[in-house]
């Protein structure tokens, strides 16, 4: 069998059922071979689209993104999207073309060091050196990407080696890595005293994050929160780990959560912070966090233990099953009356809230609450990266894990998109929406070509305020309005973007058109739609965490400006 | 800033060493030394590496080591019972006025002369840090040319 041939035997046999990517010299007998395969193969139409659709179907399924480029522009184009799942562990298996084994090293044409350009955004990678390898290395890479904590991994596939013939035996061997094991089991005595611990907490708060969903842990979550009414924040990543709806819910903290959550979290004295890493987004000046709370802290990765903040019970494991082994010693709680009743004063004074328009455009915080409305917070949304991220997190409730798709940890623009189309391949029967900004979206706009080809009917919803709006916000607030390179009014008319795509296109520049729109584009079923949403070019994303300030001290959201 | 001693057990694959260093560079951690060579086992590798930091640097050290694939054990092995020996060779100027001074001073640090030159003349040395350190000090009035060290390598006395 030919190298290209065995990799592909190898994938279906992991369960890949589609790929994304993008053809090229190097990786000519490997889209060979797949021209009569049964894998789904969707083309692309820049590689960075190709990464992020992958991810997309990783973080909408559960199951790892698989996605093939070739050398040299191939392989860097990709570095983004890798980086991207890095930050936020998702599993992803990346193949990468090669120049053929004797021209390595010797600056052929489309030749880049991937293996060396990756090594440190990826959880691990391979360079092929034998056709040989091929089945072992496939095995390891999709064993590596999806256990403990997952992350990418990238094989690099040299052309010669995918074209050359070897007898090829499959073999069931398991995967024998001396460096690397997947965790079983957590240290019961951690837990007993974590049990302790939450038992006498009087103000305890569940801090909340991506592991969570990754270990499939949010009804683990929701048991242990229930059953002792422990209040429970989640992060960006975390959203959708517990339903936003639920009264235990204090929505997300951070430097743009709520005034309620970053208030619990001051006043606490256990803090739960389950499949978190402490991330300055989210602790804003570390000795302001949690300052009167001893913290337990769960998470598969011990090197996040003690990494930025110290932590008084580590537990080092997968999220679920230190919730499993937790929940039973917990004693059931029929209140925390006087706790509950701090939190829901803080949540009456402070709601979320946002100003009107002086001039009657839309606010762009009303679209994310319209479009939750319609949707009964069932739809899978996406984000891009900047304000339309902030409001998309702020104002949607989501109620089940996998929901919210979006660039936590690089903050990636051009994401949102790509992932939607993967998330809408991955889930068809959801709806899927991109909630994005008119720059963020100009940077992988090129997929709306990938999601009419193949049918994918994602909406984008563009909070088009002509600005880079986050930047604008931070100019306006810290750099005295002096609004540097970050007016877009300079755009193209998406509307007619979208139909010279052969998508849909649908402008809404006044509040009452927004419903409409909306429904009309639930109708499609059979190609992408642009809803270009005209909104308040100057609405700020509130309230906020200024840098280096405490959360306790927040700007704005205090009333209707 | 304690300099700690660490013992890593790597497999003896091509890009290891790339890896460990890319990490160390990435985190923002000081290497003081680092030496790489085989063992027994022809399929692993052995690291020494020294680096500098307190208790929880080093903690975070050997915590992202475990996180490399190719890492197989970490020891740090600072605090026990070891014996850790470094090489170095020293170029030191040498005509024949001073040459019975470094021959007398070579001897006294059971250190050998492995080249002699026109005016300069080759020392090796083994020993532990502090001995190294001494010789060169010693070397250091005559001229010294060209020095290299190895760095350290390092392993648990007894049975462990």
């Amino acid at each position: 069998m030919k190298g290209a041939e065995i990799l592909l035997h190898c994938l279906q046999k992991e369960g890949v059922d589609v790929v994304f990517g993008y053809p090229g010299g190097a990786v000519l007998p490997i889209y060979d071979a797949l021209y009569d395969s049964s894998i789904k193969h969707i083309l692309a139409r820049h590689e960075q689209g190709a990464v992020h659709a992958a991810d997309g179907y990783a973080r909408a399924s559960g199951k790892t993104g698989v996605c093939i480029a070739t050398s040299g522009p191939g392989g860097t184009n990709l570095v983004t999207g890798i980086a991207t799942a890095f930050m936020d562990s998702i599993p992803m298996v990346v193949f990468t073309g090669q120049v053929s084994s004797p021209l390595i090293g010797k600056d052929a044409f489309q030749e880049a060091d991937i293996t060396g350009i990756t090594l440190p955004i990826t959880k691990h990678n391979y360079l092929l050196e034998r056709t040989e390898d091929v089945a072992r290395i496939v095995k390891e890479a999709f064993h590596i990407a999806r256990t403990n904590r997952p992350g990418p991994v990238v094989v690099d596939l040299p052309k010669d080696l995918m074209e050359k013939i070897i007898d090829f035996e499959d073999t069931d061997d398991p995967v024998q890595l001396r460096g690397y094991r997947v965790m079983k089991g957590v240290n019961s005595g951690q837990i007993i005293t974590a049990a302790e611990m939450i038992n006498q907490a009087q103000r305890p708060v569940i801090y909340a994050g991506g592991g969570v969903i990754a270990s499939g842990a949010a009804a683990e979550l929701k048991e242990m929160a229930e059953k002792m009414k422990i209040p429970v924040t989640t992060t960006l990543m975390g959203m959708g780990a517990f339903p936003g709806v639920n009264y235990l819910s204090l929505g997300m903290l951070g430097m743009h959560g709520t005034r309620y959550a970053n208030y619990a979290i001051g006043e606490c004295d256990v803090l739960i912070a389950v499949g978190v890493r402490f991330d300055d987004r989210v602790t804003a000046k570390i000795e302001h966090f949690a300052p009167n709370a001893s913290i337990i802290h769960i998470d598969i990765d011990a090197a996040e233990i003690g990494k930025n903040v110290d932590v008084n019970v580590p537990i080092v494991g997968e999220v679920k099953e230190a919730l499993q082994a937790l929940i039973p010693r917990l004693q059931t709680r029929e209140e925390l009356s006087e706790w509950h009743q701090t939190i829901s004063r803080w949540k009456d004074e402070y709601p979320l809230r946002y100003g009107k328009s002086s001039e009657g455009r839309i606010m762009p915080q009303h679209v994310v609450e319209k479009i939750c409305e319609l949707t009964q917070g069932e739809a899978i949304i996406c984000t891009e990266v900047g304000q339309n991220q902030m409001w998309a997190a702020q104002y949607y409730q989501y109620k089940e894990p996998r929901t919210f798709l979006s660039s936590g940890g690089l903050g990636t623009m051009g994401y949102g998109f790509p992932a939607a189309i993967g998330a809408k391949i991955a889930r068809p029967d959801m709806k899927v929406i991109d909630i994005a900004g008119d720059g963020s979206i100009q940077m992988n706009i090129q997929e709306l070509g990938t999601a009419v080809q193949y049918k994918v009917p994602v909406i984008i919803c563009i909070l088009n305020n002509h600005f880079l709006g986050m930047v604008r916000q931070w100019q306006g607030l810290f750099y005295s309005g002096r609004y540097s390179f970050t007016d877009m009014s300079h755009q193209p008319d998406f509307v007619k973007l979208a139909e010279a795509y052969g998508a849909v296109g649908i402008r809404v520049t006044k509040n009452e058109e927004i419903e409409g729109a909306l429904q009309a584009a639930f109708q499609v079923t059979d190609r992408p739609v642009i809803i270009d949403f005209w909104v308040e070019r100057e609405a700020n994303v509130y309230p906020m965490v200024p840098p280096g300030g405490s959360p306790l001290n927040m700007l704005g959201g205090e009333d209707d400006e | 800033m304690n300099k700690h001693t660490l013992a890593v057990i790597v497999e003896n694959k091509p890009g290891v060493l790339t890896r460990v260093a890319t990490l160390f560079r990435r985190r923002c951690y000081n290497i003081d030394s680092l030496t790489v060579g085989t063992t027994e086992n022809p399929g692993i590798s052995r690291m020494t590496i020294v680096v500098e930091g307190d208790g929880k640097v080093i903690e975070q050290v050997i915590k992202q080591l475990y996180k490399l694939i190719d890492v197989i054990k970490v020891i740090d092995i600072t605090s026990e019972s070891a014996v850790d020996r470094e090489l170095v060779l020293i170029k030191v100027k040498a005509d024949n006025s001073v040459r019975a001074d470094i021959v007398q001073l070579v001897d006294i640090f059971r250190a050998r002369i492995v080249d002699i030159g026109r005016s300069s003349l080759i020392v090796e040395a083994t020993g532990d840090r502090g001995k190294i350190d001494a010789l060169e000090d010693s070397l250091r009035p005559f001229g010294i040319i060209e020095l290299v060290r190895t760095g350290k390598v390092a392993m648990v006395r007894g049975t462990k």
